[in-house]
């Protein structure tokens, strides 16, 4: 099965041809999977070089001339180094755009620190305005990025190389599971490993692609006893935890926050699996957390 | 227009003192204002095709202020070209006001980009043009301007370089130099453009004949950089 990257490239090399309003901004990372639709179409991919500052500021330009752009590269180059230009050239402009990244909190973990960018989606929530997608299959990444090109708003797609066996496509939370005990919530691609490490717990399981907008009224029904929660995030630890709180600002309640760690910076290479371990983001780590975090209730 | 009323008198050039002098209060850009105000005049009189009634037409020329400090010269010409309501801007950076000491294209009639920090104009210019190009739009014109201190920021490089080698024959910067640029541009502001692939004009930003020649002088395929230089900053 292809991964969420080649989904979102062989998606865009077809978009292309069926929506003229599409352009795709690059900065050389994935412009060769993208050669063939740049030769189709030698206004509609612009590849701009590695200068991310302009990809983002090339982007808003195109929005306001009337194109629907979709910006791809890396997490720490789409959002982290042009975050002014996130802030300014599209969400100030009043412009939209489709920013879509590849590479998670640590998809390339030989790297380093420079090619990982757990924050992303922290700051893209300290600007109002955008939907937040985090999709946890290839096939919600198609789904949710063929919705995101008809409109004018401002997206973030947040594809990854990790991902759950099978796709759960649609809108706002969905109740995987039921129980009584508590509520874990799973965002994206954490699904399968929340499952296996709460079966036989008598807990509910929600799962979200979409985490911006916040389904805070799925999420407030499912607390039905006892108001303890965990969040389970691919990316910084708490990122979600405003959202928790205003949707249960209305019963006592415990929030647990998994997600990677903000005590300290990772400086370890190796595999995906040992940064999973590492943050606390492997399966029996967080078995461990939510055992403990309802026991103590 | 209501039934009656006497025309309105057309706004010239000899009005943009009044028009400023209603905004004037303690503004720490004036001087900033007051260097734009004959590259601004001669591109909203002579140059640029857009008006209130093509405000929102797909073909209209676009003018990008990327410095937006001291936008007083600015609000004064958009006003005297009917944009905005000259009533409007004794008003101005007051809260009930739609105009601020940086201007927000979403509140202001007529402006294209929001801008206050510097280094965002050039890359979106050059966006619109991509965007422009991709819809069969090849004839109106982008103009950009920009301050010789503004330059400091890396972001306009990354779209000096980045337009140059794209072209854009639809883009104009214009880069009006108050030598205010803390460490200086040695041989220099249109040496940058020029080395990029851009064609280049250095005039006195005071002369409105040889602003509009610039500005107007074919430049069929690259980009073009109008170096407008005004007496320098505070003096």
């Amino acid at each position: 099965m292809p991964g969420m990257r080649e989904a979102f490239l062989s998606t865009m090399d077809r978009m292309l041809d069926e929506d003229p309003r599409v352009a795709v901004v690059l900065a050389d990372i994935s412009a060769a999977s993208l050669a063939d639709a740049a030769r189709r179409h030698p206004d509609r991919v612009i590849n701009v070089g590695i200068r991310e500052q302009a990809l983002v500021g090339v982007a808003g330009g195109l929005a306001l001339a009337g194109m629907r752009p979709v910006v791809h590269t890396f997490p720490s180059f789409l959002v982290e180094r042009p975050y002014e230009q996130v802030k300014l050239d599209l969400a100030h402009q009043g412009a939209g755009a489709v920013l879509v990244s590849w590479g998670g909190s640590y998809d390339m973990p030989t790297a380093g620190r420079t090619h990982q960018s757990p924050g992303d989606v922290a700051l893209i929530d300290t600007i109002p305005g955008w939907t937040v997608h985090v999709p946890g299959h290839p096939d919600e990444a198609v789904a949710v990025l063929r919705d995101a090109l008809p409109g004018d708003d401002m997206v973030y797609l947040r594809l990854s190389g990790q991902s759950n066996a099978h796709p759960r496509p649609g809108p706002g939370m969905q109740v995987v599971r039921e129980g009584t005990r508590g509520v874990v919530l799973a965002v994206g691609p954490m699904l399968d490993r929340v499952l296996a490490a709460t079966d036989g717990l008598d807990v509910t399981v929600l799962y979200a692609t979409t985490v911006r907008p916040f389904d805070g009224a799925t999420l407030r029904s499912a607390v039905t006893g006892a108001a303890d929660v965990v969040l389970v995030e691919p990316y910084l630890a708490g990122t979600s935890a405003h959202q928790v709180s205003e949707a249960l600002s209305d019963v006592p309640h415990r929030l647990r926050a998994l997600g990677v760690r903000r005590d300290v910076e990772v400086r370890r290479y190796g595999d995906v699996a040992d940064h999973d371990l590492a943050h606390g983001l492997d399966e029996a780590s967080i078995a461990a957390a939510v055992k403990a975090f309802l026991d103590r209730a | 227009m209501r039934t009656g009323d006497a025309p309105t008198r057309a706004l010239g050039y000899a009005d943009l003192p009044r028009l400023i002098a209603a905004m004037r209060g303690d503004e720490k850009h004036s001087g900033a204002a007051e260097s734009t105000v004959d590259v601004l005049w001669v591109l909203y009189d002579r140059v640029l095709n857009v008006s209130p009634a093509t405000a929102d037409d797909p073909a209209r020329d676009r003018f990008l202020l990327s410095k937006g400090h001291g936008p007083m010269a600015y609000y004064a010409v958009l006003a005297a070209k009917g944009f905005l309501d000259p009533a409007e801007l004794p008003g101005w950076a007051g809260s009930d006001s739609r105009l601020g000491m940086h201007p927000d294209r979403v509140l202001v009639p007529g402006v294209e980009i929001s801008s206050g920090s510097l280094g965002h104009g050039l890359a979106l210019g050059a966006g619109m043009v991509f965007g422009l190009r991709a819809r069969g739009l090849t004839e109106p014109k982008v103009v950009v301007l920009t301050g010789d201190a503004e330059l400091d920021e890396g972001s306009n490089h990354e779209a000096i370089a980045l337009a140059g080698r794209a072209s854009m024959a639809q883009l104009t910067v214009v880069v009006v130099d108050n030598q205010s640029a803390t460490h200086g541009w040695p041989g220099g502001i249109a040496q940058r453009f020029a080395v990029e692939g851009w064609a280049t004009r250095t005039v006195d930003g005071r002369d409105h004949d040889a602003l509009h020649d610039a500005f107007t002088t074919p430049h069929p395929d690259r980009p073009l950089c109008v170096v407008a230089v005004v007496e320098p900053k505070g003096s």
